[in-house]
């Protein structure tokens, strides 16, 4: 196996290149839905700060005037106002109630797409892809990450856009007002925003420590619920208790000043909004009474108390949206780094595949001569089209024969675990692999179904290089019982079945007598029909290799691949498998690989191999003869696990 | 339940107690600040500095006050509920060291994990939730009421008849999103399983040729969920007009009516500065009401995570020491009185039926049988992992429900089929059989199990470090490390399960050797596969579905000619033949 790389987006700087390509993303789809949303947005944003502003009209245009001559003097005004601002109102509330609506749309189709695009590549990579990542990281990309990328569509960009439209008037608003006490509040956001990175760094550091504990902690539950019947059969319960009590302090420690940054925030920023609000009453106060010419943006005009009311009304405004943005700081963040895992998911590059020889169903004219057909014959050909020479197309008849020549393999360029292999395997023979864990077996028998490339013409099928076969016709061909067994959720006929989706119920039936498994299946609480969850729990891991060779047995292929396929059948229950494996291997060609060695003695040719050489190679009979590693093997005096 | 986790509070009671005063003052002072800035605006006429500079004082001392309440309680807050979550934890995980084998079946390990971990985050989050914004948003609601009271009454009365309207409308909302989620979570996991069971089947899938049969399946599941989350998230939408609509009537509705009356009462009975302290009190008012029932929802949703927890913090262990234990094991005798074992009540066979045994002490017996023949139930039941549902098991002469389940424990080394070795050192892994073993004793047991070999060609000996689950041994090492363990405890009765069936076979016949030689009165039960491994043994029994179907010596099952002999003839006929 090639070696976990680890995260496949490494630990670099975050840029906002992800968040761009997210929003190009977005709106791709989505585009006039997005521009309804800012419009949407706007209106409700500037409706806001616009209402506003009429107060201040209220009361310098009717209340004031209107105390001194009486109301029915004013009312006519009074009513203009309110009718004004409940239209700019009731503008705000339709653009707020049109864009959540549409944001729930877009949000979730977003993390549709994302994920159905992040799947379809997934399901196109290499197998290399697999084993170098570990399962739970790729899960986190589709749960973890993609939520994070939820909360940023759906909710903080929408906030965002509404903060900074409403600021964004807000700051012309004030201008208006006065642009010295607009400088007054400028010094006091841009003291909110240093806080706020300040807060966020040491808030983000004590994030990590508690991230780093709380993994660490979930590692040693993990691993003690896994083995707590080994805890109780050593009496270790005291043991792992106190072991337990120190992970959990650390952890406490750590979420404690986490959790306690994070509070802080609101209320540090909250009151800063209060003194600015104080500062800003005193500024306006000594401008009123030292009389000073107030600049605007038209220019100058004299201050009013209507002015400085309006204007720390809009500055308590101002700083509650700052704060808002300030929450958001965190979740955007974190969207980032989901998103550029996200992305590297979908951009990670697919399995190659420059094949052009196709697998088609034939049938034989009287001449013996191959021909293509649509419908199944049970005749299978290779259809090679030779567009190199003379753009001829030839047919040959798929049999399992497979060639090997010195073939050289390194999962890694500095280190080969296969070294000039070579090996001939006839239609019909059953080929077994033996030796060590790491000795190149299950490798081998990767590059046949070419899970991994090598270069050119040095495997041959049916004397085709399978460097021009392609990849799924070839797999097609080939059938694969691996020692883990991945049964997917569905009832056991439906995971029978899978090794070829048109099979009848007799089909799936037939080949689970075949493998023995009708039997235990039966006696299941639904027969056939029962459920199979969590890869098949409830079912002993005998059974489930069980069902694993019926699946194959039901796919049919002339070539099979047994990867310790029996190794957890105990060996009555193998030797009656054995029978129906036989049967199930008559005319195809088979590979065996195995650690038991009665599973493999009556294989046409045994190869034992060591540290990726084949060192001994012949029938059982032969090897014994020969006394070398195989003889001792076999004897037990060697030990292969 | 809510008394067992208000348990779990402990040492952090003080702070659970002051994190919600502090948020009193918080909101108090909060709900304060903006009467004192009307004064302000109200005194502030431009021919003096006296009342801004008198307001702001007080403005600023209050705003100080504030940020210490807040400081207060965002640390009590944070400490409470992470120290709650700790001693949630651990009382769970020393909840579970108290489980019986058939405990820890019935809740499944992986369930465990995601209860200690997921579930407890939950309630953390909900129990900061309770004692900061639970508390926060309904003083907050009622502050605002009683100072828009002082204010006025009139104009209060507004208010009032908004609440109730946001508030049914709030529920409605939430009493239909809330159903649409709970199934749909249900759909959204189904989602992620088939992501899963993708990732780890990759090689079947791609084998099988079935990717795009795989991304029909998956963009079919994907596009439910969507449909239906999205169906959720609108109707939850509907939140934001609603909020905004009651936020923006309240609004309208005290500016017309504030200007009458201010300009009808000449300002005697409102100020200018009152109207606009009342439209931020209504504003806070009808926020807070939002921010409740999001509170309320959140709390609600980790109803769940709270029961799975006390679920298992409830739990009696189905098997306990009994008080007053004996506490000596006399000797490795063992026999089996007439017992049947049937996994819970519901199981439709026994899996242990009619057993009669005898093993003296010292003697080797071997136990052989094919897979579900409940060969490792029968020896599970001798150190009292699970109980026997009919008859007795006497160890020593002695019912094993009579002895001190670590007097028992200690006596009796099981060598688990499942072997387990846990990230550490190899000595620290050894030291599980007896923490106070000197080096000279662990290396003796090693030497007994033909570990020590393997061991000091390692780069730091029995100092190397092992990674989770042992995979940096191989099978066979990993084998002949757990029996070295359970030799550590020196035992009176040592149970090998299948242990040594990645052993090559002299290895097996070495071990075997030193147990005969080195500790003959210790006795000992093997579980194999290989005959070869048990044919030497004073006593070897045949399983086959739970029953004793054939037990004597070598020689005599091999007369008998049954499975024994079938399973010997296949298993070295090939050899014979050379």
């Amino acid at each position: 196996m090639p070696p976990r790389t680890g995260r496949y987006v490494s630990d670099k700087k975050i840029d906002m290149k992800s968040l761009l390509r997210l929003l190009k993303y977005v709106y791709r789809i989505y585009h006039m839905r997005l521009f309804v949303v800012l419009v949407c947005i706007i209106v409700s944003a500037v409706s806001n700060v616009i209402v506003n502003s009429y107060m201040a009209r209220l009361i310098d245009s009717v209340i004031v005037p209107g105390i001194s001559s009486g109301l029915a003097s004013v009312y006519v005004s009074l009513m203009k106002i309110i009718m004004t601002m409940a239209f700019i109102d009731v503008l705000g509330v339709l653009g707020a109630s049109i864009y959540p609506q549409i944001m729930a749309v877009v949000g979730q189709g977003t993390i549709k797409h994302l994920r159905d695009d992040m799947f379809d590549n997934m399901e196109t990579l290499p197998i290399r892809f697999f084993d170098s990542h570990t399962h739970g990281e790729i899960m986190s990309t589709y749960t973890n990450d993609v939520d994070t990328i939820r909360m940023l569509v759906g909710q903080s960009i929408p906030q965002l856009i509404q903060s900074v439209m409403s600021i964004s008037v807000m700051i012309i608003t004030m201008l208006n007002y006065s642009i010295w006490l607009s400088l007054v509040v400028a010094a006091v956001i841009y003291l909110m925003f240093t806080i706020t990175k300040k807060f966020g760094g040491k808030s983000a550091r004590y994030m990590k420590a508690q991230q780093m504990s709380l993994a660490k902690e979930e590692g040693f539950i993990e691993e003690m619920m896994e083995g707590m019947k080994v805890v109780k059969v050593f009496n270790h319960e005291e043991q792992a208790k106190i072991d337990f009590d120190r992970v959990n302090e650390q952890l406490f420690n750590d979420s404690n000043m986490a959790n306690s940054t994070a509070n802080m925030l609101m209320p540090i920023l909250g009151n800063v909004g209060n003194i600015m609000y104080v500062l800003l009453a005193i500024v306006g106060g000594l401008l009123v009474v030292a009389n000073v010419r107030n600049l605007t943006l038209t220019g100058f005009s004299p201050i009013s108390i209507g002015v400085i009311i309006s204007f720390l009304a809009l500055s308590r405004q101002l700083s509650q949206t700052v704060s808002q943005i300030s929450m958001q700081v965190s979740t955007v963040a974190m969207a980032l780094a989901g998103s550029d895992r996200v992305f590297a998911l979908i951009d990670e590059k697919s399995e190659e595949d420059e094949g052009y020889v196709m697998l088609v169903n034939a049938y034989k004219d009287e001449n013996g001569e191959i021909h293509e057909c649509e419908e199944k014959t049970g005749l299978w050909a290779w259809k090679h089209y030779h567009a190199q020479s003379d753009h001829s197309t030839t047919y040959v008849e798929l049999k399992g024969d497979i060639q090997m020549v010195d073939v050289d393999f390194a999962y890694e360029p500095d280190k080969q675990v296969l070294y000039d292999i070579s090996l001939y395997a006839h239609p019909g023979q059953k080929i077994a692999f033996v030796g060590a864990t790491g000795a190149g077996k299950t490798t081998i028998t990767n590059l046949i179904n070419r899970f991994y490339d090598i270069p050119d013409g040095k495997i041959r099928y049916d004397g085709i290089n399978i460097n021009k076969i392609k990849k799924p016709d070839l797999r097609r061909s080939l059938g694969m019982v691996l020692q883990d067994v991945n049964l997917f959720t569905g009832t056991v006929m439906d995971n029978i079945r899978y090794g070829k989706l048109d099979a009848s119920d007799e089909e799936c039936i037939a080949a689970a007598k075949l493998a023995n498994a009708d039997d235990f299946i039966r006696r299941l609480p639904d027969g056939y029909d029962t459920m199979l969850t969590g890869n098949g729990s409830q079912l002993s891991q005998g059974q489930r290799q069980l069902i694993s060779i019926a699946r194959a047995a039901v796919a049919d292929p002339p070539v099979m691949i047994l990867d310790e396929a029996t190794s957890s059948i105990d060996t009555r229950t193998e030797a009656l498998v054995q029978k129906g494996m036989d049967n199930l291997m008559k005319g195809r060609t088979v590979f065996v690989i195995a650690h038991r060695l009665s599973t493999v003695r009556n294989s046409d040719a045994i190869m034992v191999l060591d540290h990726g050489r084949i060192i001994e190679r012949g029938t059982h009979d032969q090897l014994l003869d020969m006394k070398g590693t195989y003889y001792q093997l076999y004897t037990g005096a060697f030990e292969l696990e | 339940m809510i008394k067992i986790l208000i348990d779990k509070i402990g040492e952090y009671r003080k702070e659970t107690i002051l994190t919600p005063l502090f948020m009193v003052g918080e909101v108090a002072l909060e709900t304060l600040i903006p009467t004192i800035m009307a004064m302000l605006i109200d005194e502030m006429t431009g021919e003096s500095m006296e009342p801004v500079i008198r307001y702001g004082s007080i403005l600023l001392v209050l705003a100080l006050l504030s940020l210490t309440c807040g400081a207060f309680s965002a640390r009590f807050g944070a400490k409470a509920s992470t120290g709650f979550a700790k001693n949630l934890r651990k009382d769970l995980f020393y909840k579970v060291q108290d489980f019986s084998f058939e405990d820890i079946d019935k809740f499944s390990s992986s369930s465990l994990v995601t209860r200690l971990t997921n579930d407890v985050s939950q309630i953390q989050m909900a129990f900061q939730m309770l004692i900061r914004m639970a508390v926060r948003t309904p003083l907050m609601l009622v502050f605002s009421v009683i100072m828009a009271f002082r204010i006025n009454h009139q104009m209060s009365m507004i208010f009032l008849a908004i609440i109730p309207v946001l508030g049914i409308g709030l529920y409605v909302i939430f009493q239909t999103a809330h159903p649409i989620f709970k199934r749909i979570f249900k759909k959204y996991d189904a989602l992620n399983n088939s992501v899963q069971e993708n990732v780890a089947g990759i090689r079947v899938v791609k084998s099988f040729v079935r990717e795009d049969y795989e991304i029909e399946k998956f963009n079919k599941a994907s596009e439910e969920v969507r449909s239906d989350f999205t169906r959720a998230e609108r109707v939850l939408a509907l939140n934001n007009p609603l909020q905004m609509l009651c936020i923006k009537t309240a609004k309208e509705l005290i500016c017309y009516f504030g200007a009458v009356i201010i300009i009808q009462s000449a300002a005697t009975q409102l100020t200018t500065g009152q109207l606009s302290s009342l439209i931020s009190y209504g504003v806070q008012v009808l926020v807070s009401m939002m921010m409740l029932s999001m509170v309320f929802i959140q709390i609600s949703f980790s109803a769940e995570a709270a029961s799975r927890i006390c679920e298992v913090l409830t739990h009696k262990p189905s098997l306990v020491s009994p008080e007053n234990g004996v506490k000596e094991v006399k000797d490795g005798s063992i026999v089996f009185d007439n017992v049947s074992f049937s996994y819970g009540a519901h199981a439709s066979r026994d899996a242990l039926s009619d057993i009669d045994l005898d093993i003296a002490s010292g003697q080797t017996v071997g136990i052989l049988g094919s897979t579900g023949s409940s060969k490792t139930t029968l020896i599970q039941l001798i150190s009292r992992l699970y109980d026997a549902s009919k008859g007795t098991v006497y160890v020593g002469g002695v019912d094993v429900r009579k002895y001190d389940l670590v007097t028992l424990r200690d006596a009796v080394s099981v060598v688990l089929q499942k072997n387990i070795l846990f990230s550490g050192t190899i000595k620290d892994n050894l030291r599980w059989g007896n923490k106070d073993a000197s080096d000279e004793e662990i290396e003796r047991v090693c030497r007994l199990a033909q570990a020590d070999e393997f061991i000091q060609q390692m780069p730091d000996k029995y100092d190397t470090m092992l990674t989770q689950g042992g995979t940096n041994v191989s099978g066979g090492q990993k084998q002949r490390l757990c029996i070295a363990r359970a030799l550590l405890k020196k035992p009176k009765i040592l149970i090998l399960d299948d242990s040594t069936s990645a052993v090559d076979t002299r290895t097996d016949a070495l071990i075997r050797q030193a147990f005969r030689e080195e500790i003959p009165d210790t006795t000992k039960i093997i579980i194999a596969q290989r005959v070869s491994s048990i044919e030497d043994a004073d006593q070897i029994i045949v399983l086959d579905s739970g029953k004793i179907v054939e037990r004597g010596n070598h020689e005599e099952l091999m007369k008998l000619g049954g499975i024994y002999a079938e399973i010997y003839e296949s298993q070295t006929k090939g050899k014979e033949e050379n």
